[in-house]
């Protein structure tokens, strides 16, 4: 089965004086994560969409999805973990106990304030994970990445040409990120930024999909304004 | 939902849009497939518009010729992952005398509104015709052309006489291609001429029973009937010449789209009592006439590959320009977009 991890985990503290986590704002006239919900509900190849949020908002996103889509029996709504990767977890221990998972349980993990996700990213990392590969999807970095050891100084100016700027989904076999992030010590998994890290630190392949300059997060008031100027007028019949 | 168009913004530039389909409205989500450039999206994509038609209708989606796979149907009428044909033309009325096509109400896709270049399509399901199994994807692509021979013909068969022992064909390119191929199943026992000025281009039209270079015309050459499938500037000409060359009391069927009024010799018109008529787009009969037509002659579609031109795959923006950029190149045939954006 392959299933939509949508990680609703933000808690907005990034988004200024706004008292609702980022995912609940509008684009449009609908919640962020609606629009990113709805994405994966309408992909045919998606079996079931599973959404993680913070417990203290499971009943509102319960009421929110109920509200505006009608694909209830697709979606289950439950909640993440401390971290990223301890969220996905969660969603492997629910699918675990619901359906049992195997070597052909593919999870395409995204971010619930990633709306602008288009069905050929979507369908690439599915291709990928069912061929045996994790994937992370990216775009190419624009701006020259600079280094700095101790925030003062710069310490290397590395070749743009070899660096992306990590999106989502990431997507891979669940069986197999669970036996790799089981083995990570406890300092290990402190360092983890992403699904994708897991099997980088584990010596795997994790193939490039390649993203969307439009497939923005929404983290500051600047991405929510932008995503309304993105959304811009409609000229449907 | 958030659903990515890709619009031209101006010509030779396309950009990413964005608009909200609500996916619980009655339509049919459809995710393009294969797309096949027509000439009026190149009108649009070189600028060749008036100045004032591409302020009132850019930005815009283009691409009218497209297939796609059903993604999700409210109702379940559809299978999801059914291949299914779009229809471009969108009524906004119903008239039981007047055919859809014709109603100045109705809006086309990539002329009024966004045409076919989207991540998803939403159709009214009114739009849709499910496609048979196994047919050849390239080829269903420009099934929206097809259909429109397939509904000049239904047009000559109301409007000609009955004595049709030689038509002509005036054109040599697809639309030529396909009308004359139509004809020819449709009246297989009339001889079908091609008139065109273009050697290589002709000698593809297997199927005809004759080809006639229009500047070198036997002067005693005539038809019973004509279509003109030339357009532009050279349909004037082309009229004329058909006019000289057709029996009294003939129909002429006109096909090709001119930017520009064309002068007629209207005295022969009287003189001859000639039929004029005119034939544009196409509706949902006449899609599900020509999907009824490729089941039945499976060798339509075998001749229908063989104006294939080019088939390009399309990740990326660049990719879009490519392909539009490969399709002015190419010396004739159609341009197959892969949709894969």
């Amino acid at each position: 089965m392959i299933y939509g991890v949508i990680l609703a985990g933000g808690i907005g503290s990034r988004m200024g004086n706004v008292d609702k986590p980022k995912q609940f704002l509008h684009i449009g006239n609908k919640p962020i994560i609606v629009h990113t919900v709805e994405k994966f509900c309408v992909n045919s190849r998606i079996d079931h969409v599973i959404v993680l949020c913070p417990e203290q908002w499971v009943s509102y996103t319960k009421d929110l999805l109920k509200k505006h889509i009608e694909f209830t029996d697709k979606i289950s709504i439950i909640t993440g973990g401390q971290t990223r990767n301890e969220t996905i977890m969660n969603a492997i221990r629910y699918i675990e106990s619901e359906k049992g998972i195997d070597d052909s349980t593919i999870l395409v993990t995204h971010d619930a304030v990633r709306p602008f996700v288009t069905h050929r990213i979507i369908d690439d990392n599915i291709n990928c994970a069912l061929d045996g590969l994790a994937c992370d999807t990216v775009i190419p970095a624009t701006d020259t990445i600079v280094e700095s050891m101790d925030n003062q100084i710069i310490s290397n100016i590395p070749d743009r040409s070899k660096y992306y700027q990590g999106q989502t989904p990431q997507s891979f076999k669940a069986k197999r990120f669970k036996e790799l992030y089981n083995e990570l010590s406890k300092d290990e998994k402190q360092i983890l930024t992403d699904a994708a890290k897991v099997f980088v630190m584990k010596g795997e392949k994790v193939k490039l999909v390649d993203g969307e300059t439009f497939n923005i997060k929404v983290t500051y008031p600047y991405d929510l304004q932008l995503a309304e100027v993105l959304l811009g007028g409609g000229k449907d019949c | 939902m958030l659903n990515t168009v890709y619009r031209l913004v101006e010509p030779r530039r396309f950009e990413a849009n964005f608009t909200d389909i609500d996916i619980f409205s009655d339509n049919i989500l459809v995710r393009p497939t294969h797309l096949s450039i027509c000439n009026a999206d190149q009108r649009y994509y070189q600028g060749k518009r008036s100045k004032e038609v591409l302020k009132q209708k850019l930005p815009m989606a283009l691409i009218h010729e497209g297939i796609g796979k059903i993604q999700y149907d409210p109702r379940g009428e559809f299978g999801v992952g059914q291949y299914v044909v779009m229809i471009p033309n969108t009524p906004q009325e119903e008239d039981s005398i007047i055919a859809e096509n014709y109603l100045r109400s109705s809006k086309f896709r990539a002329s009024g509104f966004d045409g076919f270049m989207q991540d998803y399509v939403s159709m009214h399901r009114n739009r849709l015709v499910p496609l048979p199994e196994g047919i050849n994807l390239n080829v269903a692509a420009f099934t929206e052309l097809v259909s429109v021979s397939y509904h000049a013909i239904n047009r000559f068969q109301r409007f000609a006489h009955s004595r049709k022992n030689e038509i002509g064909v005036w054109g040599d390119g697809n639309l030529a291609f396909i009308t004359s191929l139509l004809i020819k199943k449709r009246y297989p026992d009339s001889k079908v001429y091609i008139f065109g000025k273009n050697d290589y281009k002709m000698k593809d039209f297997v199927f005809a029973d004759g080809l006639y270079d229009i500047t070198d015309l036997p002067k005693d050459l005539f038809v019973d009937h004509a279509f003109e499938c030339v357009g532009r500037e050279a349909s004037g000409d082309a009229i004329n010449q058909i006019i000289d060359h057709i029996n009294p009391e003939g129909a002429i069927s006109i096909l090709g789209v001119s930017e520009n009024p064309v002068p007629i010799n209207t005295r022969m018109v009287l003189e001859k009592g000639l039929q004029i008529f005119g034939s544009s787009r196409s509706g949902y009969d006449d899609f599900k006439g020509t999907i009824e037509l490729y089941k039945k002659n499976n060798e339509i579609v075998g001749y229908l590959e063989s104006i294939i031109g080019e088939i390009i795959e399309v990740k990326s923006i660049g990719d879009m320009n490519y392909a539009f950029d490969a399709d002015i190149r190419k010396p004739g045939g159609k341009t197959v977009m892969v949709w894969n954006k």
